[in-house]
C-alpha cells in the first residue's frame, strides 16, 4: 500500500489510501531503478554582477565601462579572467567550475533575464520566482507549479526540499514541499525525552479526525524516520568533494546528503545573498570575488559529491537581474538588466555560452546602461523542466506566457 | 391619540427584560474565543461564562469602551510605536545613512543609535504582546485581518519606517468603522503609496514639474516677459516616467472588488489615471500624503461605467473611492473574507449574502457586518467548531495565552514565527498571508510547532515564563497536537 495525499484546487483534501513503512521501502527502491530525474535550483539574491561572473573579455567596450573594477584579460595578470572560448572567461575566483565547463557539463546563458523593467530586488525576485514577471499576485511559485503539473503518486515528503528556515516564493503552493534548515536535526527535539515524547506526538496526529492534520503528521514522523534510517550525523562526502565551511557550502552538503539518501528528492533548493555590490566591488580580487569562491567552491563540491547522480541531475544558478555595465561612483555598479545563468549536470549540452551577445555599445545597452536581455529567463525554465525533469506540456507552469520548444535555448540534446 | 395607543403597548413590551439565557457551555465558550480572541487564557472561559456571551461580544464589538490596563506597560519601552514616520526618519534612520556615508568618505562615523530593524522588530514585539494581553481582542484580530487585507511589506524601501503610523493610525482606529473611510486613509497612506508604487505614477504626457512662469521684468522700453531658460529633466533614476497601474490593479483585485469583480484592464488603466498625483512629499524623510497636479492626468475618465470628469485633480481618485466603496462586489468580496476569517475556509454562501446586504444596507459599517457574522447561527453551528487552521501568528499567540505566559522578551517570540514561515510585517505579495488550511499545514511546519511546543512547556523560550501547574510532556503534547493547531 502507498500512502497518497491528494490536493483538490479548493484547498480541500482527499486521501487515496494509508500506507506504512512497506511501502516506502519499495519505494525507494523503485525510486533508484527508474532513475528519476532530479534539479538543484540556487538563488543568488541580491542581483549578481553576471559581467563578472562571466567576463565578456573579448568586448572591448567592457573594458571603457569599468577603468577599475573589470576584471583582466585572460593571462594578462595573475587574476585575469580564466578563457573558455576565446571571448568569454570565468571570474578568476570560479576556477573550481572550470573542469565542468572543460567537460561540457556546465553551460552558461548570458544576456539572459526578465523582460520587465523593475530594477526593485523585491519584485525582481518575485517575478523571477513566480515566473510571472509584471505580475505580482501571483499565488505560488514556477517550481511548485512544476510539482502540481507533474503529480507524483509515489511522492515522498522530501520530493521538494528548500535548505532554508522558510520555504522560498519559488516553491510556495499547494503541492507538498519541505523547509529544512538542518539536515542533522530534523525531529523532535525534547533531549533525553525526544523518543518518548516524539511517540506520544505521532500517537495523537495518528488520531486525529482532522484528515489534513491526520495524514501530514504522518508523512511527518514518516519523513523523520527516514532521515534517521539514512544516518544524516555520520555523512561524509565522496570522491574527495569538500565544502566550504560557509552557510552556503553546507546547504549544498545537505542537498548532496539527501539527494545520496535516496529519500525521494526531486527538487532542491539553496540560496544565498550578499551579491548587491554597490560599493567596492573589487575585481579579480576583492568583496565579489571572495564571494564567488565560496560559491564556485560550495557547487564544485556538490557536483563531485554526487557523482555519477549527476547524469540525472541539474543545478540551476539565477539572480533577479544583473548589474550595470558602467561602473558608478563608489567602485561598484548599480542595479542593472540582462545576466548570467549556469547550467550544470550530466545531460547539459555543456562547454558553451548560449544566447545572442548584444553588445555593451552605448546604443546597444537597455535603456543606455545595462546589459540587455536576449533571453527570457523563462526560456531557461522551460527547457529544464520539459526536457530534463520531463513534463509534456509546461504550460501551466508558466501562466501568461506563449512557452515554446522553438524558443529553447538548446542547453539539452 | 387612538392609533398610539397599540404603538405605546407596543414598545412597552419591546422594553420588557428578556428572559435570562442559559449560561453557555464550555466548548461553545471556548470556541468563541478561538475566533473573535485568539484564544483562552486560564479563567476566560469561566469568565465568559458568567457574563454571556451577548454582553461578551458586545463588549468586544467596542472596543474603545473597553480599558486595556495590562498592555500598555509591557508596550512602553518600545519607543518607536509612539513616534511618526517622520521623527523615525529623522532620528533612526538618517543617522544611518550618515553613518553609511561617513565611512564611505573613509571617516569614523558617529555610531548609530538604532539598527535598520529596529522599527519593524518593535512593531512585531507590539504585535504579539497586544495579541496575548490586550483586552480588545477582537480589535487585535481584526487589525490583524485588515493589515493583511491592506498588505505592505517592511523591505521595500522606506516602508520599513512608515509602518507604526500605518498600523496605528491608518488601519487600527478604523477596523470597526466605515470601510469607505479605511479605504481612504489607506489610499492616502505613505506605506500603500510607496509599497504599490503609486507614489511615482504620473501622466505620461505631463510636464512632471511645473512650468517655471516666464518673469516681468523691467526693460528699457517698459516692462517686458522674460521667459526662463527650458528645463533640463533631472537624471534621477527614481524620477518619475509615466503612469504605474500596480496601486489601480490592486485596489480593485486584492482591497475592493475582488479579481472576478467586473473590472476590465481598460478599468485599471483609467483608475490608474485618475490617482496619478496621489503621492508622498519627500517620502525617505517621513513625509505625508501629498496631491501634486504635475503628475496628475486631467483628462476625462470613464471607470466601471461611470464618466469622471476632466479637471477633477485629487477629487478623482476620491470619486473612484466612492464607486469601489459602493459597488456590489466589494460588500461580496469584504463579506467573503470575513466570514472566511471568523467562519470557515469555505464560507457558508447564506451568511455571505446576509453579511453582504448588510454591507450595502449599512454603506459599509464594518460593526454592523460583524455583527451579522457573530450573531448568525453559522457562527456558532457545530461545523464551523474546530474548522478553521491557526496560522503561525495564531499557534503561537494562542500557545502563549493558554499557558498563562509571562512574555518579558517578545523577541525570541518574533524570530519563532520567522522560523515558522510567518516573518511578521515581511509578507512579500501584497495579497497578504493566506487565510486557509493548506498554506500552513506541511510537514516542516508540524515538526516546528511541535518542537515549539516542547520549549515553551519545558521554559525553554528565552524571555517567556509558562504558568501553567501540568508536567512539561503533557502541556507539550497538548500544545503542539492536533487539536491545539485548530480553532
Amino acid at each position: 500500500m502507498v500512502s497518497r495525499r491528494v490536493f483538490l484546487r479548493n484547498g480541500a483534501f482527499a486521501m487515496v489510501s494509508l500506507g506504512f513503512a512497506p511501502g516506502f521501502l519499495s519505494r525507494t527502491a523503485l525510486a533508484a531503478g527508474a532513475r528519476a530525474k532530479r534539479l538543484i535550483a540556487i538563488f543568488q539574491r541580491g542581483a549578481v554582477d553576471g559581467l563578472s561572473v562571466v567576463v565578456p573579455h573579448g568586448d572591448a567596450d567592457y573594458y571603457r565601462s569599468r577603468p577599475s573594477i573589470a576584471i583582466a584579460r585572460p593571462n594578462a595578470v595573475e587574476d585575469g579572467a580564466i578563457d573558455l572560448d576565446g571571448f568569454f572567461g570565468f571570474n578568476p575566483r570560479l576556477r573550481a567550475l572550470k573542469p565542468f565547463w572543460d567537460a561540457r557539463e556546465l553551460a552558461i546563458v548570458h544576456a539572459c533575464g526578465s523582460p520587465d523593467s523593475t530594477r526593485s530586488h523585491f519584485d525582481a525576485q518575485d517575478y523571477m520566482e513566480t515566473a510571472t514577471p509584471g505580475v505580482k499576485s501571483t499565488g505560488d511559485g514556477w517550481l511548485n507549479r512544476y510539482l502540481q503539473a507533474k503529480r507524483d503518486q509515489d511522492a515522498t515528503p522530501f520530493r521538494a526540499v528548500a535548505v532554508a528556515s522558510q520555504l522560498p516564493r519559488m516553491l510556495q503552493g499547494s503541492a507538498a514541499a519541505l523547509a529544512l534548515h538542518q539536515v542533522d536535526q530534523f525531529g523532535i527535539r525534547a533531549g533525553q525525552a525526544s523518543d518518548k515524547v516524539s511517540a506520544l506526538f505521532e500517537r495523537a496526529y495518528g488520531v486525529s479526525p482532522n484528515t489534513q492534520l491526520n495524514v501530514t503528521g504522518r508523512e511527518a514522523f514518516e519523513a523523520i524516520k527516514m532521515l534517521q534510517a539514512a544516518n544524516p550525523s555520520q555523512y561524509q562526502p565522496e570522491h574527495g568533494a569538500d565544502y566550504p565551511r560557509s552557510p552556503f557550502g553546507q546547504s549544498l552538503k545537505q542537498i548532496a546528503q539527501l539527494a545520496k539518501a535516496d529519500v525521494g528528492l526531486e527538487v532542491a533548493f539553496a540560496d544565498l545573498g550578499g551579491w548587491d555590490t554597490h560599493v567596492n566591488q573589487g575585481a579579480g580580487q576583492g568583496q565579489l570575488a571572495s564571494r564567488l569562491d565560496d560559491f564556485g567552491n560550495a557547487i564544485s563540491a556538490l557536483v563531485v559529491d554526487l557523482g555519477d547522480r549527476m547524469a540525472d541531475t541539474v543545478v540551476l544558478t539565477m539572480s533577479e537581474f544583473g548589474r550595470a555595465v558602467n561602473e558608478n561612483g563608489n567602485r561598484g555598479t548599480d542595479h542593472g538588466h540582462g545576466n548570467a545563468m549556469m547550467v550544470i549536470g550530466g545531460g547539459v549540452r555543456g562547454g558553451r555560452v548560449y544566447g545572442r551577445w548584444p553588445g555593451l555599445a552605448v546604443d546597444r545597452r537597455y535603456d543606455g546602461r545595462d546589459l540587455a536581455v536576449t533571453t527570457d529567463f523563462r526560456d531557461v525554465f522551460a527547457e529544464v523542466v520539459v526536457r530534463h525533469l520531463g513534463i509534456p506540456d509546461a504550460r501551466p507552469v508558466f501562466p501568461g506566457y506563449a512557452v515554446s520548444a522553438a524558443r529553447f535555448p538548446g542547453l539539452f540534446a | 391619540m387612538r392609533c398610539l395607543t397599540p404603538v405605546v403597548f407596543a414598545l412597552a413590551v419591546a422594553t420588557l427584560p428578556a428572559a435570562p439565557k442559559p449560561a453557555p457551555d464550555q466548548a461553545t465558550v471556548a470556541h468563541v474565543l478561538n475566533r473573535i480572541a485568539f484564544g483562552p487564557r486560564p479563567g476566560d472561559i469561566e469568565r465568559v461564562q458568567a457574563m454571556g456571551l451577548d454582553r461578551y461580544i458586545d463588549q468586544q464589538l467596542h472596543p474603545e469602551r473597553l480599558p486595556d490596563r495590562d498592555v500598555e506597560p509591557r508596550l512602553a519601552p518600545l519607543t518607536t510605536l509612539r513616534m511618526s514616520s517622520r521623527a523615525i526618519a529623522e532620528t533612526i534612520e538618517q543617522p544611518q545613512i550618515d553613518a553609511r556615508k561617513a565611512k564611505k568618505a573613509g571617516e569614523e562615523p558617529t555610531p548609530a543609535d538604532r539598527k535598520a530593524n529596529s522599527v519593524v522588530l518593535e512593531l512585531s514585539e507590539q504585535k504579539v504582546l497586544r495579541a496575548i494581553y490586550s483586552e480588545r481582542q477582537l480589535q487585535e484580530v481584526l487589525t490583524d485581518f485588515w493589515f493583511n487585507h491592506f498588505n505592505v511589506d517592511a523591505r521595500k524601501g522606506p516602508v520599513r519606517f512608515m509602518l507604526p503610523e500605518y498600523e496605528r493610525d491608518v488601519i487600527r482606529p478604523r477596523v470597526l468603522g466605515k470601510f469607505r473611510d479605511l479605504l481612504e486613509a489607506d489610499a492616502k497612506s505613505p506605506a500603500m503609496l510607496f509599497y504599490l508604487d503609486n507614489w511615482m505614477s504620473a501622466d505620461p504626457n505631463g510636464p512632471h514639474a511645473p512650468a517655471p512662469r516666464p518673469r516681468v521684468v523691467r526693460g528699457p522700453f517698459g516692462p517686458m516677459l522674460v521667459q526662463p531658460p527650458p528645463r533640463v529633466p533631472p537624471k534621477n533614476p527614481n524620477a518619475p516616467k509615466g503612469l504605474n497601474e500596480n496601486y489601480a490593479r490592486e485596489l480593485m483585485e486584492l482591497h475592493t472588488l475582488g479579481v472576478d469583480g467586473g473590472y476590465t484592464q481598460k478599468d485599471v488603466t483609467e483608475v490608474a489615471r485618475c490617482f496619478t498625483g496621489w503621492t508622498i512629499d519627500r517620502p525617505r524623510a517621513g513625509g505625508g500624503f501629498v496631491f501634486r497636479p504635475a503628475l496628475h492626468d486631467a483628462g476625462q475618465k470613464i471607470v466601471l461605467g461611470h464618466v469622471i470628469k476632466a479637471g477633477g485633480g485629487e477629487s478623482d481618485g476620491e470619486q473612484v473611492l466612492d464607486i469601489l466603496a459602493k459597488h456590489p462586489s466589494t460588500a461580496r468580496f469584504i463579506a467573503t473574507a470575513l466570514a472566511r476569517r471568523f467562519v470557515g475556509d469555505v464560507p457558508p454562501p447564506a451568511l455571505v449574502d446576509r453579511a453582504a446586504k448588510r454591507f450595502r444596507d449599512t454603506d459599509g459599517d464594518l460593526r454592523e457586518v460583524m455583527r451579522t457574522i457573530l450573531a448568525s447561527p453559522e457562527f456558532l453551528a457545530a461545523d464551523a467548531v474546530g474548522a478553521k487552521m491557526k496560522t503561525p501568528f495564531e499557534f503561537v499567540v494562542s500557545a502563549l495565552r493558554a499557558t498563562g505566559a509571562d512574555v518579558q522578551d517578545a523577541t525570541p517570540i518574533v524570530r519563532t514565527l520567522q522560523q515558522l514561515g510567518m516573518p511578521l510585517y515581511q509578507c512579500q505579495p501584497p495579497t497578504g498571508y493566506k487565510e486557509t488550511a493548506d498554506a500552513w499545514v506541511n510537514t516542516g511546519a508540524l515538526v516546528d510547532r511541535m518542537n515549539f511546543a516542547v520549549r515553551l512547556a519545558n521554559q525553554r523560550l528565552n524571555g517567556v515564563a509558562v504558568a501553567v501547574d501540568e508536567p512539561p510532556d503533557d502541556l507539550a503534547l497538548r500544545i503542539g497536537g492536533p487539536d491545539f493547531q485548530k480553532r
